[in-house]
């Protein structure tokens, strides 16, 4: 390979120069010849029976298309319910989002019907109007509450609170609080969060007949599931259905999710045969995207009279919302993180997933884990604090060191694949982050702060997390006739770079020209599977498919190219769109003419002994987290 | 439709005259009338900032003005910053350079909010542009690389002027 490496270079990003001159493509930016715009009519309340829903003065605005319920929908629906929940055994009931309200609303926001007119100011006007009769019933919202027996029912069918209790635990766990010295206890309240990219959610469909093809632009993390659920819910073929991610202004998370706004938006477009856009306003983003973080702790530390930690116990109830959005994972991550940067010799904790009449809670920036380090950080705190040790030197005491490398925690991933911390340096990753922001002379600032008036913390946190999920995310790396670089995934952008980081990890192979490739990602028909933007792992995922996508095809290009010109491969390099013998500008050709070469011509032969198509296709697969650590201090 | 009325203004440089629903909010107008996609909308109540414009050099919140408010006035929206096709202006260079942009969506409340900014305020402290954009939220970069553009644009927009 020629000396310029591209990937692991400063590169500037590709994404920028239309974002920055005003000409990205977002969700609310597409244009689609006469479509219409929905607003939905949303519950006001936390829990209520539906009586009667009387659209009759709604639909008499001009300009007023359609209110659709439930019941419009339902001879469409295949399936009426969203089914989105990851697999675990530790389900007690399944509560999968209906695709609208159906005769009984369970949290504020939930949508009860889609208004469709010529402008949203008229859906909205329209939606104002619906008139819908309630019942009003009594609603659950602490967490607390939900899991007790006597509690009221956050959802009147079913038969208690509870959506899944599973527990953790390694070592010995009663033994060792029976015989600590010291056991210190917490309460741990974690407050609800929402995720608020700057730009919401938003859905735009389409229905063509010439091509009998639904095609759904949405502001999603992931095309293949929406259009895997949209499958499922409209009973539509595989070749029916396409979903394209334009532009996002910011995931989080929650664009993860499949909403009934999505199936909803489809579903009026294909019954108006008329495009159809929704863009959710910030309000709305408030009360239906989905949410995350109320938990509460109950934990014991067990520690000796050095503050050498012995045993973690207790128990965490967590605020599932009022629907099963995404699964059991943020709980199950939450428990499984708590101890990781730390030797914790045995550890129970049991977890019970509360059904509340709030909105569902799914990942948020962190997923359930932020929760867990908290957990941990508090209890090493209090910890210090009782004894009379420094916060640091109490995590010194208690941090896995890279000597103990690689470390196998008695724990296991969702997937049931090992927690093995196999490299890394948790100590002197603290001790940085404590020079940096000056650890040694806080005290020193506390007081003269205090002496002006002010008061001023100083606190620190260490964590370890797992990323890179898997199992894979296809790329198919493409040399076109024209010369262009094309590659394909599954992956989703959404502001962290992708386009940039696999033109970078394709240029190193394949001429070193990022201006020469074209990235399409988020569309579900460019990959016939894929996966999706989360859980820090399309760079591990799409990344490495990517490299190894990126080398066969400059194999083979080398090969053919080699035939072609009668040389030997080895003598060949690529600079970007020419392939020449090092050293010889004259013998060279362009990469467009040797992927025509493989490109087939009817009647003759290909190059002998290569298969047709300049291409290749990988899926790089990985079931093991990385685990990654860092610490995060700050002065306020 | 309702009431509606008719209005003439300039935007980046270009006259236009368009009949106008008078309940039509600026943003909307710009984005859905003149096909100016490049303004954001992120809260269409004036927290967030991305829908910042510049109307005569000033700055305004374009989802909290209605577009008959606009008559007669001249508006500046991030398709109106670069000089030409094939430059862009130091400041959203210095935006490239500094990673003062993730997903892009606060980006043009940003550039026109710091475009003002450092017209009023050449040499700006850290301190004062955190203030300038204390109005524009951003919840990808932590607003590291975005000041560190703003400063760094300073610096052009000074050497550039040769002060």
């Amino acid at each position: 390979m020629s000396g310029w490496k591209v990937f692991g270079s400063l590169e500037k990003r590709l994404e920028d120069p239309s974002l920055l001159r005003g000409v990205g493509r977002f969700l609310d930016d597409i244009q689609v010849s006469g479509m219409l715009h929905a607003a939905f009519v949303r519950s006001p309340h936390s829990h209520a029976r539906i009586l009667h829903i009387d659209s009759n003065s709604a639909l008499t605005i001009e300009g007023v298309r359609a209110v659709y319920t439930l019941d419009d929908l339902r001879p469409y629906l295949n399936n009426k319910r969203l089914v989105v929940g990851l697999p675990s055994p530790s389900y007690k009931q399944e509560l999968d989002r209906p695709a609208l309200a159906d005769k009984e609303v369970v949290y504020v926001g939930e949508p009860i019907a889609i208004v469709v007119a010529e402008s949203r100011y008229l859906a909205e006007d329209a939606a104002a109007i619906v008139n819908i009769e309630y019942e009003i019933l009594p609603a659950v919202s602490d967490c607390r509450l939900a899991v007790e027996k006597s509690s009221i029912l956050a959802h009147t069918q079913s038969p208690h609170n509870i959506l899944a209790q599973f527990d953790m635990r390694y070592g010995e766990v009663e033994s060792t609080f029976d015989n600590a010295s010291y056991i210190f206890k917490e309460n741990i309240w974690q407050h609800r969060g929402g995720s608020h990219s700057i730009e919401c959610r938003g859905a735009v469909s389409f229905y063509e007949p010439t091509e009998d093809l639904v095609t759904l632009y949405s502001s999603t993390q992931s095309a293949h599931t929406a259009k895997n659920i949209l499958i499922d819910m409209l009973g539509f073929d595989e070749n029916k259905v396409r979903v394209i991610i334009p532009d996002v202004g910011g995931g989080f998370g929650p664009k993860l999710v499949f909403y009934q706004e999505d199936v909803s938006v489809v579903l009026a477009a294909m019954i108006l045969g008329k495009p159809v856009k929704w863009v959710e306003d910030r309000r709305e983003h408030f009360i239906s995207t989905t949410q995350e973080r109320d938990q509460f702790w109950e934990v014991e530390i067990a520690v000796d009279g050095e503050g050498q930690i012995l045993g973690l116990r207790g128990s965490m109830v967590h605020d599932h919302g009022a629907y099963t959005a995404r699964g059991i994972n943020l709980a199950f991550n939450s428990a499984l993180i708590v101890s990781l940067p730390y030797k914790v010799p045995c550890y129970f904790l049991e977890v019970l997933l509360a059904v509340t009449n709030k909105v569902p809670v799914t990942p948020v920036r962190g997923a359930g884990h932020p929760q867990g380090i908290f957990v941990m950080e508090r209890l090493l705190d209090r910890v210090a604090r009782e004894l009379g040790i420094d916060r640091a030197e109490i995590r010194r005491k208690n941090l896995i060191k890279s000597d103990q490398m690689p470390f196998k925690k008695e724990l296991e991933t969702r997937g049931g694949s090992p927690v093995i911390l196999d490299s890394g340096d948790y100590l002197s990753c603290m001790e940085q982050a404590l020079e940096k922001v000056g650890y040694r002379d806080f005290s020193v600032r506390k007081e003269k702060a205090l002496k002006e008036g002010k008061y001023v913390g100083l606190g620190f946190a260490n964590y370890v997390k797992g990323t890179g999920r898997g199992p894979f995310e296809t790329v198919k790396v493409k040399v076109g006739t024209s010369g262009k670089i094309l590659v394909y995934s599954g992956a989703a952008a959404m502001g962290q770079s992708t386009r940039t980081m696999l033109s970078q990890i394709v240029a190193d192979f394949l001429g070193g020209d990022v201006e020469n490739i074209n990235v399409i990602t988020g569309d579900s028909s460019a990959v016939p599977i894929g996966i999706g933007g989360s859980a820090s792992r399309q760079t591990v995922t799409a990344g490495s498919s990517a490299l190894l996508a990126a080398k066969e095809v400059r194999n083979k290009l080398l090969k053919v190219a080699a035939t072609l010109l009668e040389v030997s491969e080895e003598d060949l390099e690529i600079n970007g769109r020419q392939i020449n013998v090092k050293g010889v500008n004259e013998i060279k050709m362009d990469i467009g003419e040797v992927a025509h070469a493989v490109a087939g011509t009817p009647g003759y032969a290909l190059p002998p002994g290569f298969e047709p198509g300049m291409e290749s296709t990988k899926n790089f697969i990985v079931d093991d987290l990385t685990f990654v650590n860092g610490t995060v201090a700050v002065e306020v | 439709m309702g009431e509606t009325r008719k209005i003439s203004l300039t935007v980046n440089g270009k006259s236009y005259e368009e009949e106008v629903e008078v309940r039509f909010h600026l943003a909307d107008f710009l984005r859905q009338k003149l096909g100016l996609t490049g303004t954001h909308l992120g809260c269409e109540h004036g927290v967030c900032g991305a829908c910042t414009i510049l109307m005569n050099g000033k700055s305004v919140r374009s989802c909290l003005m209605l577009a008959v408010q606009a008559d007669g006035q001249e508006l500046t929206t991030i398709e109106g910053i670069a000089p030409s096709e094939d430059e862009m202006h130091p400041l959203q260079e210095a935006f490239r350079d500094n990673h003062g942009l993730q997903c892009g969506f606060c980006t043009p409340g940003m550039l026109t909010t710091l475009l003002e900014f450092l017209e009023d305020n050449p040499d700006p402290s850290e301190e004062e542009v955190r203030i300038a954009i204390s109005g524009n939220l951003c919840r990808c970069t932590g607003y590291q690389g975005i000041v560190a553009a703003a400063l760094d644009a300073a610096q052009r927009l000074r050497d550039a002027k040769g002060v």
